[in-house]
């Protein structure tokens, strides 16, 4: 009998499927060998238990025509994985190219506008030099930096204090807690600028001073991004906790003394997105600045350079250089980061 | 209808056993709201209990007490000052300070004036000046605030409840102070507080911060703009200049009225906003996986790095490659050029300048955006699933897409099942893609302009807000009636989806 339960929203706590090595960094290097042992040793395993089936019923005959079938069953996966290769390979311009294409044209010199090539006519670095010399880049991608830094530690704090009381401690009003957040994160987050547009200009905030208004907005409901982390902690066994109160912890050192250590993947993947947030917001940052230039994130300044045809014709190649100089730091950061992103990425996905 | 047993229904072919379960769900259909209306009314009657309760239990409390307890119910935090309980005590008489001397000088004005937002209109008055020699100019006087009173009225109203729960705890706590007292054991010192802080009563250090952060920057604003859904509030009543006032459901009804225009705007938009989410999530998904299954295959070589290549292009902030994209597609962007080059067009394609065209350019773009974050999901799952399932199969003579469509594929639902109704949420929110790719357009010539409003073919429900905010009316209104609507049918969505998603509990039954 299949039953439909009404099931309540409160079975978002899921039990967590994806279990976490804890010492991450020796589980991903032997992440892909690991694939590969898996399925290579199945397949071996029932080709032997197949040839041996056959050695003992078959006839000779009947045997080597196993064996031919097996010759184009390997021949067909050999084609496949060319296919694979070739798939791949085509995948890879694809995603890369956009990138390439604003390399090449950020050195382009001899026009600014869009231009129907891509190998500029003539390289140099002129775009680049009217990118800090002509814009606000500079201050642009200065107050997104320090925003980015100053998310990355405020944010931290607030959603591993979230994550901790909720994971670990059951108190009274905390299903309420958790439902509340729920509920709060399906309206659409652009609503509330509008009052706290208000408020900020208010207090002087917005337009030159938008960074710090934006810092502020950042970080204030940075509490109900929770979710990962949370299912992370919800992983590491309460015996820990246990043998830690039993030799007289308090529940601040349980935190800060166990849990934290064993949480450094998740820690640094939340640093991580905390100081990515402010790169890539653009809906708050355009809301915040009054069309100041000084009040501009990288984002809405980069967007604001190319914004109408008379100064996409005069800022374009400028815009890519500017694209350049932001994607540059950023990617080079998630290259040594990468493994704690990707921990972070599949644990909250697991959890919902 | 009637249910069958399990085994009846084994017995049924495929076909049959579909539509059986389509007739289930929707005779289950009724039983929800049912169960809802039972909820809701349970709710109230807990609620009752509760409070009767309450009343109760503060009567006993003082019928009961001793003396301080008793003063402490006019004067807070005397019972544990009584008691030596310092910090407490002091921070409860505090509490009371600050609240009646706030009411007294602020907060009553706000609260008389919150059931008409302001009722002296700013004017201006034509008078000579001092320093022009006696020409005149104007001179403005303000009046109320419409804005303000209804911002401090509604933090009046917070102000409130959260004295009565002080109240409500300060009486607890003189309760608990007697019967401790009437069993002869020690009282809790301001020294234990402390450092209950950081040990039994961490949670509480620890929620504090973020809690006030939210309820300042989430809770208060959301409060504020479901309010402003019920005024007239836009540039041209901005509270101070023009004060504003209740109107009711007047600015609902402009949106859900049938065929007014607002409401064929916000029906195309709407069924535009959910066909984009749909496909944005889905699209992603499934390509998503089979591009990690493609990397995972045996055989395949240097895996890391076609999975770093995917995973880098994550890194590289969103805004820069989609404006970077919506420019290679502009009329005289690379990809005409090159085709024109080519001989293969003669006039540049509009990739932007037509509705279907654009609809479905934002669509393979975004599935170029949402793949490699995909994939990056899918492939830590995919080697979650036990290696013996597809043993097995393979014993049993399956095919490779027999295991993916009876092994894979119900796997992956079933524990991203949750990720999936997020994703699909937060591509109803997806402002990024859509306002750097098209900002909404092309306008449409039918329903794109109505009362001021631009929206295109590929705008969605919060580039529309969006547009309807900084637009040049700022209508404030409609902007909050346009959030709430979307709320609505996000929280429906999500209600309807966690009761048909296979309970998450029995996953230890899958695996």
């Amino acid at each position: 009998m299949i039953d439909y339960k009404n099931t309540e929203t409160e079975e978002t706590e899921v039990v967590p499927v994806v279990e976490f090595n804890l010492d991450m960094e020796d589980s991903v290097s032997e992440y892909e060998e690991e694939i590969e042992l898996d399925t290579a040793d199945v397949d071996e395993f029932v080709r032997q238990q197949e040839a041996s089936q056959i050695h003992h019923v078959r006839s000779s005959k009947e045997q080597s025509s196993e064996n031919k079938k097996h010759g184009s069953q390997k021949k067909r996966r050999i084609v496949g994985n060319t296919i694979i290769h070739i798939v791949l390979v085509i995948m890879s311009i694809i995603w890369v190219a956009p990138f390439v294409f604003i390399l090449f044209e950020s050195f382009r010199v001899e026009s600014t506008g869009l231009a129907g090539y891509i190998i500029p006519h003539k390289w140099g670095f002129d775009n680049y030099v009217r990118l800090f010399t002509e814009t606000e880049f500079p201050r642009w991608f200065l107050s997104t930096f320090l925003m980015g830094l100053f998310c990355a530690v405020v944010q931290t704090i607030f959603i591993l204090a979230m994550s901790y009381a909720l994971s670990r401690n059951r108190f009274k009003g905390r299903k309420f807690l958790m439902n509340a957040m729920l509920v709060l994160g399906m309206f659409p987050g652009f609503l509330t600028l509008i009052l706290l547009y208000t408020l900020l200009h208010e207090w002087g905030l917005t337009g030159t001073n938008a960074p710090f208004g934006l810092a502020i907005i950042y970080v204030a409901s940075s509490g109900m991004g929770y979710y990962v982390c949370k299912g992370f902690f919800d992983t590491i066994s309460h015996s820990l906790d246990e043998a830690a109160m039993v030799d007289g912890a308090t529940k601040f050192q349980i935190f800060y003394k166990i849990i934290i250590p064993m949480s450094k993947p998740i820690v640094i993947y939340t640093i991580l997105m905390g100081f990515m947030g402010p790169w890539g917001d653009f809906i708050t940052a355009s809301f915040m600045s009054d069309n100041l230039p000084q009040g501009f994130n990288v984002a809405t300044g980069l967007q604001s350079l190319i914004d109408g045809q008379s100064s996409l014709n005069e800022y374009y190649t400028t815009f890519c250089a500017g694209g350049v100089m932001v994607a540059l730091p950023i990617t080079l950061l998630f290259m040594f980061l990468q493994k704690y992103y990707v921990a972070g990425v599949t644990g909250g996905a697991v959890k919902g | 209808m009637t249910y069958l047993d399990s085994l009846a229904y084994l017995k049924l072919n495929k076909w049959q056993k579909f539509v059986y379960k389509l007739q289930c769900f929707f005779c289950a259909i009724p039983g929800w709201f049912l169960n809802l209306f039972k909820k809701i009314g349970r709710f109230f009657k807990n609620l009752g209990i509760k409070i009767k309760d309450n009343f109760v239990d503060i009567w006993y409390t003082f019928v009961n007490g001793s003396w301080s307890t008793k003063v402490s119910f006019l004067v807070m935090g005397f019972g544990n000052l009584y008691h030596k309980q310092w910090l407490r005590g002091i921070i409860f008489l505090l509490l009371e300070g600050v609240f009646i001397f706030y009411m007294i000088f602020a907060g009553a004005y706000w609260l008389s004036m919150f059931g008409s937002l302001g009722k002296v209109q700013t004017w201006t008055e034509m008078v000579p000046s001092d320093l022009l020699d006696g020409e005149l100019v104007e001179e403005i006087h303000y009046g109320d605030n419409s804005f303000k009173i209804l911002l401090y009225g509604i933090l009046t109203i917070f102000f409130i409840i959260a004295f009565i729960y002080t109240w409500r705890l300060n009486v607890k706590q003189c309760k608990i102070c007697d019967s401790i007292t009437r069993a002869g054991k020690k009282i809790k010192s301001s020294g234990d507080d402390l450092k209950s802080m950081l040990d039994n009563d961490f949670h509480k250090t620890l929620l504090a911060l973020p809690v006030a952060g939210i309820t300042m920057f989430t809770v208060l604003p959301i409060i504020f703009m479901i309010l402003v859904a019920f005024t007239n509030y836009d540039r041209g009543h901005d509270g101070l200049m023009k004060l504003f006032g209740w109107v009711g459901g007047q600015n609902f009804q402009s949106v859900l009225t049938f065929g007014s225009g607002m409401q064929v705007a916000f029906g195309e938009i709407l069924a535009w906003t959910l066909i984009w989410a749909f496909f944005a999530t889905f699209s992603c998904y499934f390509l998503g996986m089979f591009v990690a299954i493609m990397i995972n295959k045996k055989g395949i070589k240097i895996k890391k790095f076609w999975r770093t290549i995917l995973v880098l292009t994550i890194a590289i902030p969103q805004f820069i490659s989609l404006l970077y994209i919506s420019n290679m597609f502009a009329d005289n962007g690379i990809v005409n050029a090159t085709l024109m080059k080519w001989g293969w067009i003669q006039s540049p394609i509009k990739f932007w300048g037509n509705g279907t065209l654009a609809k479905i350019m934002v669509l393979v773009i975004n599935i170029w955006v949402g793949i490699p974050y995909l994939m990056l999901i899918t492939t830590g799952i995919l080697m979650n699933i036990p290696a013996d399932l597809y043993e097995s199969a393979r014993i049993d003579g399956a095919n490779a897409f027999q295991q993916f469509a009876k092994i894979t594929l119900p796997y992956m639902l079933f524990v991203t099942g949750p990720y999936l109704l997020t994703s699909f949420v937060s591509n109803i929110n997806n402002f990024n893609v859509i306002y750097l790719l098209t900002q909404g357009g092309p306008t449409n010539p039918v329903w794109g302009n109505v009362g001021g409003y631009v929206a295109g073919d590929t705008t969605i429900l919060i580039t529309w807000l969006f547009g309807i905010t900084t637009g040049n009316d700022a209508n404030y209104k409609m902007a909050s009636v346009i959030g709430i609507l979307i709320f609505v049918v996000v929280s429906v969505l999500s209600l309807v989806v966690f009761s048909i998603m296979p309970a998450t509990k029995r996953e230890d039954d899958f695996s």
